[in-house]
């Protein structure tokens, strides 16, 4: 396997770790929205995402209904946790040392896959929706994954849209830079706060229905994509948006060509030392400004 | 109001009750978990040896992780005796403690940035298991060849022994080792030096403490002691997987075992062992074998309630109710 720029299946490769940071930047959109306003590191986000897939899975398989109305079903379950899950567990510890906020939240990460396992069993769940792949010369690309990757940066362009064109948006901006002043000038902060988590659950609730389409659903798939989500959130610098939009893609190109000449673990290996190696390079994050 | 001497009083009362385990286990299960609790309190130990000055890691998985898979390694490939592969892998880990370690102390990396670089070490750990399946045996996991037998029930060279009582002694010296470096942190200028740095770093960097030096050391500690631990575990159980020993479930397991005990006392983390022990093995004997996934939720509610109720542990929050009886002060100055 020689290094060939007109290799196909390199160019593949290259395209199709395109689409999965589609998906990775998708992931780290919400994770990016909690904390860049309330400044805690959901450790389990990813578990959120789980339940989300689940939801739509029971939705659609078990009680029938239509794809999309499962998958709006979906993102309502998200935006549902996300709120519980600050309501519940963040509030009451907003004032204790940060680090606490993330680790109250690797409870609920336990709590979520007990409760999947509980509920769902550990067997796989597929939503066993395939909408055909399109063939350009001799690559293939699943629709799946096209519409993941569109769905991402159509999600992107709205969230950015949100956050600069609407006084709400314009809110959780001004919390999220002064945490102190805001509350004088007239914006609840709980109230921000609460609508923040429903929004990043929400976005959970989407990057579920997308995974639910590529990826088979067990309790502990949380596990396995968790961690990448958070090395490229802190990669894009905690809260930053758009570097946590470009750190999915240099993440997703070093594990796919990692996993094209070698294996997939490497692929991982490779990308997670990467990032070891930059947050020593730029620990404010590849876009980031050294305050 | 209990005085120092009471209190050593209590301590070789409780040491002298801990002798006796063997004796007083009615079967080997008990003693399992006893000895499982030990070896985890001193893991835990270590782990707070770092984790109770802000330095909250959750890459210890990797330290566990490098000290099962290299003696287990040098083992069963080379031959070679725990007795070299344990130093060699606590040198190891040591090593690549100060490796990440230093960039962070230096670039001033903290709180939920040092927590999530040291989670992303945990990670590499656990993939290169996996990705090394060749040597490592990958997910499947591997056996430390066995000496030991019903013709032979003890190897020293191996560090392997049937009796599950020797076992305990071992491990119990061990915990008392790691009690005693607990103490000897806690007694030493580094840790004034480090409360300061975990306060006020530039304070304290200004007042002469040197802050990058002394976070190292206290890495340099712990990452050793889970080392040691994972490597006695390999040996123990004669079993080891990449999920066992590395990656992000067992980091968060051992920062949640020394929160829950309670982080500030020498004897937090072990009691943290025992909490997080005896509820996963309660919750496994009540429900475990018809309802899957009840006990892991119960434990992780269990955490959250630990977190948002008793920060500061178990321990913590009974030896804050002994100091304030006793000196009728609060325990903080009030707010001013």
């Amino acid at each position: 396997m020689e290094f060939s720029i007109t290799d196909p299946f390199l160019w593949e490769t290259v395209i199709q770790g395109l689409l999965f940071g589609g998906v990775l930047a998708l992931l780290s959109l919400g994770l990016n929205l909690v904390f860049g306003v309330i400044d805690v590191v959901w450790i389990c986000y990813a578990e959120v995402v789980m339940i989300a897939m689940y939801s739509v899975w029971w939705f659609h398989v078990v009680l029938g209904l239509p794809l999309l109305v499962a998958m709006a079903g979906g993102i309502g379950v998200g935006a549902v946790l996300g709120t519980i899950l600050h309501y519940v567990v963040i509030r009451p510890i907003l004032d204790t040392p940060p680090i606490n906020q993330l680790l109250v939240t690797g409870g609920v990460l336990f709590f979520l896959q007990g409760a999947a396992t509980l509920v769902f069993s550990v067997d796989f769940r597929t939503l066993g929706v395939s909408l055909g792949s399109v063939s350009v010369g001799d690559m293939f690309f699943p629709w799946n994954r096209i519409a993941a990757f569109v769905t991402s940066l159509v999600t992107v362009a709205a969230i950015w849209l949100f956050l600069k064109r609407t006084y709400l948006g314009a809110a959780i901006r001004a919390i999220s830079m002064d945490r102190e002043v805001m509350p004088l000038m007239g914006v609840n902060p709980a109230r921000i706060y609460l609508l923040t988590s429903a929004l990043g659950g929400a976005l959970a609730g989407l990057a579920a229905c997308l995974l639910a389409l590529l990826y088979d659903i067990h309790p502990a798939i949380g596990l396995s994509f968790g961690p990448l989500t958070f090395m490229v959130c802190v990669l894009g610098g905690l809260g930053n948006m758009f570097g946590g939009f470009v750190a999915a893609f240099i993440f997703a190109q070093f594990i796919a060509l990692g996993g094209y000449y070698t294996e997939v673990e490497w692929g991982y290996v490779i990308a997670f030392a990467f990032f070891i190696v930059m947050m020593f390079v730029r620990p404010q994050g590849i876009l980031g400004a050294r305050n | 109001m209990i005085g120092a001497n009471a209190n050593l009083g209590l301590k070789l009362a409780g040491l002298v009750g801990l002798l006796f385990v063997p004796f007083l286990a009615s079967d080997d299960y008990v003693l399992h978990i006893a000895i499982s609790m030990l070896l985890w309190g001193f893991i835990y130990t270590g782990w707070s040896v770092m984790g109770r000055f802000g330095l909250t890691s959750l890459g210890h998985g990797a330290f566990v992780g490098i000290g099962a898979y290299v003696v287990t390694m040098l083992w069963n490939q080379a031959g070679i005796s725990p007795w070299i592969g344990i130093p060699v892998a606590t040198l190891l880990a040591v090593m690549v403690g100060l490796a990440i370690g230093y960039p962070c102390f230096r670039y001033r990396i903290t709180g939920h940035y040092f927590a999530l670089v040291t989670l992303a070490l945990a990670e590499v750990a656990r993939l290169l298991i996996v990705a090394l399946r060749d040597v490592t045996g990958g997910s499947l996991g591997v056996t430390p060849d066995a000496v030991v037998g019903p013709d032979v029930p003890v190897s020293l060279a191996a560090i392997q022994f049937s009796s599950k009582a020797v076992w305990f002694y071992v491990v119990l010296g061990v915990w008392l080792v790691g009690l005693i470096v607990w103490r000897a942190v806690d007694r030493s200028m580094m840790r004034y030096g480090l409360e300061a740095a975990s306060e006020e770093e530039d304070a304290a960097a200004a007042l002469g403490v040197r802050v990058t030096r002394i976070k190292l050391v206290v890495t340099a500690i712990s990452a050793a002691m889970a080392a040691v631990g994972g490597a006695l575990y390999g040996q123990y159980q004669l079993y080891i997987n990449p999920e066992t020993v590395s990656g992000i479930a067992i980091s968060l397991q051992i920062v949640f075992a020394a929160i829950a005990g309670g982080m500030h006392n020498q004897i937090g983390p072990t009691v943290g062992a025992f909490i997080t022990i005896m509820l996963a093995e309660s919750l496994r004997q009540i429900f475990g074998n018809q309802v899957h996934g009840l006990d892991v939720m119960i434990y992780g509610a269990m955490l959250v309630l630990f977190i948002i109720y008793m920060p500061r542990g178990v321990v913590g929050a009974l030896a804050g109710r002994f100091v304030r009886r006793e000196r009728h002060v609060p325990a903080r100055p009030a707010p001013a």
